[in-house]
């Protein structure tokens, strides 16, 4: 089981936690304007890393925010834990 | 290729078993093909063999990272069926049931298929609403499913536990008789031997690491780990790596990889008649012609590549089955394991042409791929010998997730995602 920290209560186990996808996708502001490429590109497409993957988690049982993640899906490594809003961070060695 | 038969076993057994050959020549990679397959799995292997036995496509190559069905074929559960709702998956589904049903003797391999029932059981109200949604949807497709009460589904299968003071009664039950299982190493093994003997070379040990095109952006050669090799048609059928291996092509696709995890016991006497699913406490079980009792569930929550989970899936998993089958609660497991899957959104399978003039993927298959191999295959071989695709896969192309042709497959695997 994974070890998450969540940015407002610590570390738990995943079993505490929801899962959320890939972070960093905004809904369009104004979906009437997109054309069904740009729609299915928001809607189904995702970058499926092989790697460092930025993503979302949920503390579904404890305080129930969302928060961020990156992690090495080779390894299911954690590399960082940031709030919902603050940019991705540079991870030390330039990994984006 | 060598026969095997009754009497060749008692012929060479005469002679020590000394005569045997491999099952398949150690290729080594041409410098130019006709098609190549990337990825040696059941899929990839029954393809090749398609394209050289039904489309006469022999000077073909299956490319594979690692080693012959090490990949999801060798990590399922070997679950096979066709019970599925919509017209477009029991065409494709049954299309492979249909194969099925001789491949043993069309691959002069024992695939060990054994159409012994798969029943998928309902808890709830809900549950048994969406079966008889399903029995009559598969009748009207030709599809064998048929409604049990819970009594006729313990006298299909004694080891369930039919009372009602348990936390999810069982209300029901729907049965396939035609489905079963079938030995998933004898699939890729069957496959990549009668291939073979057709003249395609099975390269293990050769990764895929580039894509070459020519000025009009069509395929025209494939960078491997073991050299450069020229062709204008690539099929690739790389499971939960097919992002990756598509991406060097500059092609993305709505999917997304995650790992499923199975689990079996020590190996006892014939105890568990059937394949018992379900959906709703989230397990399904089968007995292995070894006495391995196989049981599978639903996917991890988190995308990865790791091949591996968290035991907390297996062990929920575990509290269903001991549940359901009380005699089974002394049991011990005798091994995990994990399998990438490649998911899509509407968890049906992409079989189809690409942007890329020369490139035909086949993925997608998310939890529930072991059961089509053959027509999978098929279809896919069809697909990549005309550059077009076979009736039954046409609605599995790329474009239904922009045009909205969803194939919307709840029931593709039989545990909710």
């Amino acid at each position: 089981m994974l070890q998450i920290q969540c940015p407002y209560c610590g570390v738990r186990p995943e079993s505490e936690f929801a899962y959320g996808g890939e972070a960093h996708i905004a809904r369009p502001t104004d979906p009437s304007t997109l054309n069904d490429d740009q729609w299915a590109e928001f809607l189904y497409m995702r970058t499926n890393t092989k790697g460092v993957h930025a993503e979302r988690w949920r503390h579904a049982r404890g305080c129930n925010r969302f928060f961020n993640a990156l992690r090495d899906t080779t390894s299911d490594r954690f590399l960082a834990f940031y709030r919902t809003g603050e940019p991705r961070p540079v991870l030390a060695g330039g990994k984006p | 290729m060598q026969r095997y038969s009754a009497l060749s076993i008692f012929h060479r057994g005469l002679s020590g078993h000394e005569s045997w050959r491999p099952q398949w020549r150690r290729a080594a990679p041409k410098a130019a093909y006709d098609a190549v397959i990337v990825g040696g799995g059941g899929h990839g292997l029954g393809t090749a063999y398609y394209l050289a036995s039904v489309h006469g496509l022999t000077n073909i190559a299956v490319l594979e990272k690692g080693w012959v069905g090490g990949g999801n074929t060798g990590r399922n559960t070997t679950i096979i069926r066709s019970n599925y709702l919509f017209d477009e998956s029991a065409a494709l589904y049954n299309h492979a049931l249909k194969l099925w049903e001789d491949l043993s003797q069309v691959l002069n391999y024992n695939v060990m298929y054994s159409a012994r029932g798969v029943m998928m059981l309902a808890h709830n109200v809900h549950d048994v609403q969406v079966a008889k949604r399903h029995i009559h949807a598969n009748r009207c497709n030709g599809v064998d499913n048929e409604w049990l009460t819970p009594e006729q589904a313990k006298e299909f299968c004694p080891p369930l536990n039919i009372s009602d003071n348990i936390r999810y009664p069982v209300l029901g039950a729907a049965l396939q008789r035609r489905g079963g299982t079938a030995r998933h190493d004898a699939v890729a093994w069957g496959y990549a031997r009668a291939a073979d003997a057709l003249g395609v070379d099975i390269i293990e040990n050769c990764e895929v690491t580039g894509f070459r095109k020519d000025a009009h952006g069509a395929i025209e050669a494939v960078e491997t780990s073991r050299g450069l090799i020229t062709t204008r048609k690539v099929g690739v059928v790389a499971a939960g790596n097919t992002s990756a291996v598509m991406r060097l092509a500059d092609v993305r696709l709505p999917l997304e990889s995650f790992p499923l995890q199975a689990l079996v016991s020590e190996p006892v006497k014939p105890a568990f008649p059937c394949v018992v699913m379900s959906n709703t406490i989230h397990a399904y079980i089968s007995q292995s012609d070894k006495g391995e009792l196989v049981i599978g569930a639903g996917t991890d929550a988190y995308t990865s590549y790791t091949q591996r989970g968290g035991l907390h899936i297996n062990t929920h998993t575990l509290d269903a089955i001991c549940e359901l089958f009380p005699m089974f609660r002394r049991m011990q497991m005798l091994r995990n394991w994990g399998g990438i899957v490649d998911v899509t959104p509407d968890r049906s399978p992409i079989i189809a042409k690409t942007p890329v003039k020369g490139l035909y993927v086949n993925c997608g298959w998310g939890t529930g791929g072991f059961k089509a191999t053959p027509g999978s295959a098929h279809v896919f071989a069809h697909t990549i010998a005309n550059d077009e695709p076979h009736p039954i896969n046409a609605p599995f192309n790329i474009e239904r997730f922009r045009d909205g042709f969803l194939i919307d497959e709840a029931a593709a695997a039989a545990v909710a995602h």
